[in-house]
């Protein structure tokens, strides 16, 4: 069975536990450094973009996660998980992993009065729409031209994206009982064997 | 698309778990309670200790105040407003605060009702000392709860009553049987509906903090290990010697709960605590905890 780390510092990691479970594999919390090793895939789930990003730093898993991002280790984000994989992200006083090659725009659509959810096409799950849910969140302001489009909001806004094996979100799929996301990660980036 | 539902309420909650809200009453206190960490902010104009220091009427704080801690940083910034008085969270929702906490450390405006929240397009969070209370402020719309504790005090011994009494009560409710709920949920005064969920879940319907009396990282970890899924430090932080390296150190504790070395380490060399207060020395009248039903 594949085991999949979620990063477990602060944010919303149960839930992505539980998602992840559902898609068949052995998913646990990562907290120290140690707790990277024999894993086959990491997540950072949703939660406060800069506290991860401190805490990360002070509890050293900063230089770790760079040297996984650089091997191409498969890795998913969502929301503060996409700012912190990001090439690079506006207000935020580190520079993130630089997993995937976009630019991000935090806290892009306002306070917690303009979060909302929306019935998202991605056409990569097939028709059915994926019920996105929008906190503070931010959205994909710029890419380079081998990342993937996975959706777009009505107006041409990115909201998620893929590069090799690497997947993220500006909303949280975690939120709802749709694991579709979650296992398309699991399916392409963690068992698939192609390297992008 | 849809805003202010109370998915986008209950889920900011979500975000904010495993980590540490702190009180602030000016924005230098906001920069340093991001930068070592926290998850949110109380934009506050005294912290509780203060508060109850200084007693007559505590009210919500100065929207001047407010704006200029949201003004810098970039974590949500929650504020709070007196139990009843929906005008002030009309104020607070206006000045497009992330979270209004309805708080019995403010002076209650209405010992009768609290705010009907569903009628806000901002989430709210409220305090409890029991299961009951925690319910009937979830019914009236409250998308995040708080164990009250006794604010102020720096001492943790309310907020681990009141912790272990939702905790004990949800374990209860979860064993047992369905035709006993409707009798459970008329004494503890909490719709049926809100306690068949617990039954069927064993757990609260939105998340659940601890507050009240935090002033050290092995507190912050007692209420984690408690079942917490967060806590809010007040008074704890910028009432000890270091604030700085307590606020730090409480975040440490907070992520790393199960885990007593690394406690014992954030633990160490953090100059003085809060002084403490004995809550069998506050006179009745001044528990804040009493404040709402």
């Amino acid at each position: 069975m594949k085991k999949v780390g979620v990063l477990a510092l602060q944010g919303d990691f149960a839930e992505h536990i539980i998602m992840l479970e559902k898609t068949g594999v052995e998913a646990l919390p990562v907290r120290i450094p140690d707790q990277l090793k024999g894993i086959d895939g990491l997540l950072i789930p949703g939660g406060e973009s800069t506290t991860i990003g401190k805490l990360m730093q002070n509890y050293g898993l900063m230089q770790p996660l760079r040297d996984m991002v650089h091997c191409g280790f498969p890795l998913m984000g969502t929301c503060a998980g996409m700012i912190l994989l990001a090439q690079e992200a506006t207000d935020l006083n580190f520079s993130p992993l630089g997993a995937i090659d976009i630019t991000v725009q935090r806290n892009a659509f306002g306070r917690q009065l303009d979060s909302f959810e929306i019935d998202l096409s991605v056409p990569v799950l097939g028709q059915e729409l994926f019920h996105a849910v929008f906190i503070r969140a931010p959205f994909v302001k710029d890419i380079k031209p081998d990342v993937n489009v996975l959706a777009r909001l009505s107006d041409g806004t990115i909201v998620a994206a893929s590069q090799g094996r690497v997947l993220v979100t500006a909303f949280h799929p975690e939120l709802t009982e749709d694991a579709r996301l979650h296992r398309y990660f699991v399916k392409k980036m963690v068992s698939g064997n192609t390297r992008g | 698309m849809e805003k202010g539902t109370f998915k986008v309420k209950s889920g900011l909650a979500q975000m904010l778990k495993g980590g540490v809200i702190m009180d602030v009453v000016t924005p230098e206190h906001a920069k340093i309670a991001e930068d070592a960490g926290a998850c949110a902010v109380m934009a506050l104009e005294r912290v509780p200790a203060d508060i109850r220091a200084a007693g007559g009427v505590a009210r919500m704080s100065d929207p001047e105040v407010i704006l200029a801690i949201m003004k810098v940083v970039t974590i949500p910034v929650m504020a709070k407003c007196r139990i009843g008085h929906f005008v002030e969270a009309q104020v607070l929702q206006s000045l497009g605060v992330d979270y209004i906490d309805e708080s019995e450390v403010l002076t209650p405006a209405d010992e009768s009702h609290h705010i009907w929240k569903h009628d806000f397009k901002i989430p709210f969070v409220c305090g409890c000392r029991d299961l009951g209370e925690a319910l009937r402020r979830i019914s009236e719309g409250a998308a995040m709860i708080r164990t009250k504790g006794e604010a102020g005090t720096g001492n943790i011994v309310e907020a681990v009553r009141h912790m272990r009494v939702v905790q004990s009560e949800m374990r209860k409710i979860k064993n047992m049987s369905t035709d006993e709920l409707a009798a459970e949920a008329k004494l503890l005064g909490a719709p049926l509906e809100l306690v068949l969920q617990v039954h069927k879940t064993g757990t609260l319907p939105v998340v659940n903090f601890a507050a009240g009396g935090i002033a050290t990282p092995a507190d912050a970890a007692l209420m984690m290990q408690l079942g917490a899924e967060g806590v809010f430090v007040g008074s704890g932080i910028f009432k000890s010697s270091n604030p700085a390296a307590r606020a730090q150190a409480i975040v440490k504790a907070t992520t790393h709960y199960q885990d007593p070395e690394i406690i014992a380490e954030a633990s160490r060399n953090l100059g003085g605590a809060m002084p403490g207060l004995d809550i069998k020395a506050i006179p009745e009248q001044e528990l804040l905890a009493q404040r709402g039903w």
